[in-house]
């Protein structure tokens, strides 16, 4: 189904619409299920089917998020920064197209999409900029009272889960997941389920910027059903609640406890506001090394 | 086997024992709340000597009532002061209670080791120096919070609900309690059933060092006490060092609610030793990773991982060694490895000390005479021990070891990361390279290389996936304390 955003060069010319998939280990499968569901404007208008992802689905992104950590986790910090830059670049090249499938997606003003899918991009250059800081940041060299030297840095936690904020279709996931893979860890995340189709685009300006594939994978469908079996996933080392509200996160992290997950569960989410360093340190593990000093 | 001849030196080594009467212990303890010392309303219960299973004194209980009491009085005390009270004010207490520490160091010393069963050597050298120095290194934070990375105007928490296992009772409390009194929280902490006597003393000297009352709250008890710590709605922030299963259940039972957690579990490390590492430096290093404190240690290295070329010497040296080792009277300076800490304890160790015989490990010890009375068992070694072996897998939180053997750098750090726990890891080469491309690459927390068992209030402690989350020491240890 096509998008408001289907403009055709000329009005008899029939478009050509885009089938909005999942991404999962670099490629674009759709659901294993063979499900879809109707995504809507905020009128009420039908915009696209999108893929319903199933249990299989997401177990199948794990795998890939797993495979592809060591490959990510071991690039250079200057690498993964080039990659997080390469991916504003993609997005500023199709800036139009993304602030029309925002503005259908969410209505509002053609310049509220705009400076969204500004904030967007920004977003991406501010976290490039942080993959090879970060650790000068959050690690040092510690003093202890002895012949040792020892030294501290944060290191990414493994594959992480995340449920993307539900309202901001496009700033909302890149502020989710820009930062769990600016320090060097593997992302399995739940788009907006009511607004998942400008981050089903946002995969393909992800397939085209050298991000590794598994790096990021994106499902949509529902929250409701999926969430648990990442919330549970043993093979899932970080669970990030932000999409969920309230009401709603007291199972998943409950079930997140199973292999001592760490869940970030931030009280509110707001795309405006000074990211920080929060969101990097949540998905990072110090580690300490020491070794004798001698001759 | 204090007296026992060693025929390869002609050595014998005469009894050197400290004496219990240093310890100053009292026949009955209570709790202390709200700067008061009383007894608690729960049970009384004896803690026992683990070296000869003589009662050393009555424990009264907390209960929940006590909870009550104790949560409140930290919150008086938040509210009352101790959250806005200059950083250079409360710097100066924790000063004082570093400076305490170290004045009564040889009476917390032996206090330590009647109750726990651990070596004096190691109380003495370790656990209460380290204590102390604990308490020095986070004074020096309070007045510079601003400073640490955490927001120009970082905030306390609230109250902190702490629980701390009997493994280090004296130290783990001032892990506990120092970052969280620095940054400007308040404390009800549960020490160990077994082990509740240093935390006593300590709550002596905090009340001698005129902390205002309701500041610190110690709450000796058993694990319902514990729960009902950790459960308290008044209370803002946990802090949990112990199993890993009791982690999960704490982690459950605060599952988005709020409350801030920070967990030290379990662990099962590899100490991985290379074919060019020095091996006697890798015997010492191997020895103090699984037989310090009896293998009552998180972080042990308990899976010893070694490279196939070198595997029957290292094994022969080792054994070597070990014979060396006297077991006995904890009070006794000369003594390498101490008491079990408790029957339960004990109990655990020959469980998975047999299933290790079951699943067809080569089991080893010394010649090693046990005392007749109290919770001993002998350094042991187990070799030809596969991966999926139970020995392998579970902490035995004991003085056991399994060996493992490995061909390549990428197959050790395979093993090594093959467990669901990822507190620490030890490599032992003399290739620097090498060093830092499997430091790089284990999953721990912790890396010594080319030592093992090192611990510094600067440096951050705490584990990778299921050993926990959140770090203890050095600068990163206060995040765990600060609201942001």
């Amino acid at each position: 189904m096509p998008t408001k955003s289907s403009k055709s060069a000329s009005a008899d010319r029939v478009a050509v619409r885009k089938t909005y998939k999942l991404y999962i280990g670099g490629a674009f499968p759709r659901s294993e299920s063979g499900r879809s569901y109707p995504v809507a404007g905020p009128s009420g208008e039908l915009l696209a089917h999108a893929a319903q992802a199933s249990r299989k689905d997401l177990r199948d992104a794990v795998v890939a998020a797993r495979a592809a950590f060591a490959g990510w986790s071991g690039a250079t910090a200057y690498n993964r920064g080039q990659i997080l830059y390469r991916i504003a670049e993609m997005m500023e090249g199709r800036h139009a197209q993304f602030s029309a499938e925002v503005q259908a997606a969410e209505g509002g003003s053609e310049a509220a999409a705009t400076a969204q899918v500004d904030a967007a991009i920004d977003r991406w250059v501010w976290y490039a900029g942080w993959t090879d800081k970060f650790a000068q940041v959050a690690g040092g060299s510690n003093p202890v009272a002895g012949p040792y030297f020892n030294f501290s840095l944060p290191e990414p936690a493994g594959v992480v889960g995340v449920i993307a904020p539900q309202q901001e279709s496009l700033l909302g996931f890149v502020s989710v997941v820009a930062p769990v893979i600016a320090t060097g860890n593997t992302v399995v995340v739940i788009a907006s389920q009511e607004r998942p189709l400008p981050a089903v685009s946002l995969a393909e300006a992800l397939a085209t910027s050298d991000l590794p594939g598994g790096v990021l994978n994106l499902l949509t469908g529902s929250v409701t059903e999926l969430a648990p079996w990442l919330a549970g996933h043993r093979d899932v080392n970080c669970l990030d609640l932000t999409g969920v509200p309230p009401a709603g996160r007291v199972p998943l992290a409950e079930a997140a406890a199973e292999n001592v997950k760490r869940v970030y569960s931030p009280p509110a989410f707001d795309a405006a506001a000074d990211p920080g360093l929060s969101r990097l340190t949540a998905f990072t593990e110090t580690k300490t090394v020491w070794h004798p000093m001698g001759v | 086997m204090t007296e026992i001849a060693k025929p390869e030196t002609g050595f014998v080594y005469a009894p050197a024992p400290e004496s219990a009467g240093i310890a100053r212990l009292k026949p009955s303890y209570g709790i202390f709340v709200g700067g008061e010392f009383r007894p608690g309303r729960g049970e009384a219960v004896k803690t026992v000597n683990p070296a000869n299973e003589e009662p050393l004194a009555e424990v009264a209980e907390a209960n929940a009532a006590d909870v009550e009491d104790a949560v409140a009085a930290a919150r008086a005390a938040y509210d009352g002061g101790w959250s806005t009270l200059p950083g250079s004010a409360r710097a100066k207490y924790l000063f004082r209670i570093a400076r305490a520490i170290q004045e009564r160091a040889r009476e917390l010393a032996v206090l330590e080791s009647l109750d726990n069963g651990k070596p004096i050597r190691e109380s003495r050298d370790v656990d209460v120096p380290t204590a102390a120095a604990h308490f020095f290194y986070y004074a020096g934070w309070a007045d510079k919070l601003g400073y640490a990375g955490f927001g120009p105007d970082p905030r306390p928490i609230g109250v902190a609900g702490q629980v701390i296992p009997w493994n280090f009772p004296l130290l783990m409390a001032a892990w506990k309690i120092a970052p969280a009194l620095a940054a400007g929280n308040t404390v009800v902490l549960k020490p160990a059933e077994t082990t509740p006597l240093t935390a006593l003393v300590l709550a002596e000297i905090i009340a001698e060092c005129d902390l205002p009352p309701g500041v610190v709250n110690i709450l000796p008890g058993g694990p319902a006490v514990g729960r009902a710590v950790v459960e308290h709605p008044g209370v803002d922030k946990i802090a949990f060092t112990g199993s890993t299963a009791v982690g999960k259940q704490i982690q459950r039972s605060v599952a988005a609610s709020g409350k801030r957690v920070s967990l030290e579990l379990g662990g099962k490390a590899a100490n991985i030793v290379f074919d060019d590492a020095p091996l006697d430096q890798a015997v010492e290093g191997i020895v103090n990773g699984i037989f310090f404190n009896q293998g009552h240690v998180c972080c042990a290295g308990s899976r010893l991982l070694v490279q196939e070329s070198i595997h029957d010497e290292l094994v022969e040296s080792l054994r070597d060694r070990l014979a060396t080792l006297r077991l006995g009277d904890p009070l006794d300076k000369n003594t390498d490895i101490g008491a079990i800490n408790s029957a339960a304890q004990l109990a655990r160790i020959r469980e998975l000390s047999d299933s290790g015989v079951a699943e067809g490990a080569d089991r080893w010890s010394p010649e090693c005479t046990l005392p007749e009375r109290g919770f001993w068992f002998p350094p042991t070694v187990f070799t030809g021990v596969s991966q999926a072996s139970r020995i392998a897998r579970e902490e035995i939180f004991g003085p056991v070891l399994s060996v493992l053997t490995f061909r390549t750098p990428q197959e050790a750090v395979d093993k090594a990361n093959n467990t669901p726990y990822g507190l620490s890891a030890g490599i032992w080469t003399e290739k620097g390279s090498r060093i830092l491309w499997m430091a790089n690459r284990l999953r721990a927390g912790v890396v010594w290389a080319n030592t093992f068992n090192r611990f510094d209030p600067a440096s951050p402690f705490g584990g990778y996936k299921e050993s926990g989350f959140g770090r203890e020491g050095g600068r990163h240890g206060l995040e765990a304390y600060l609201a942001h």
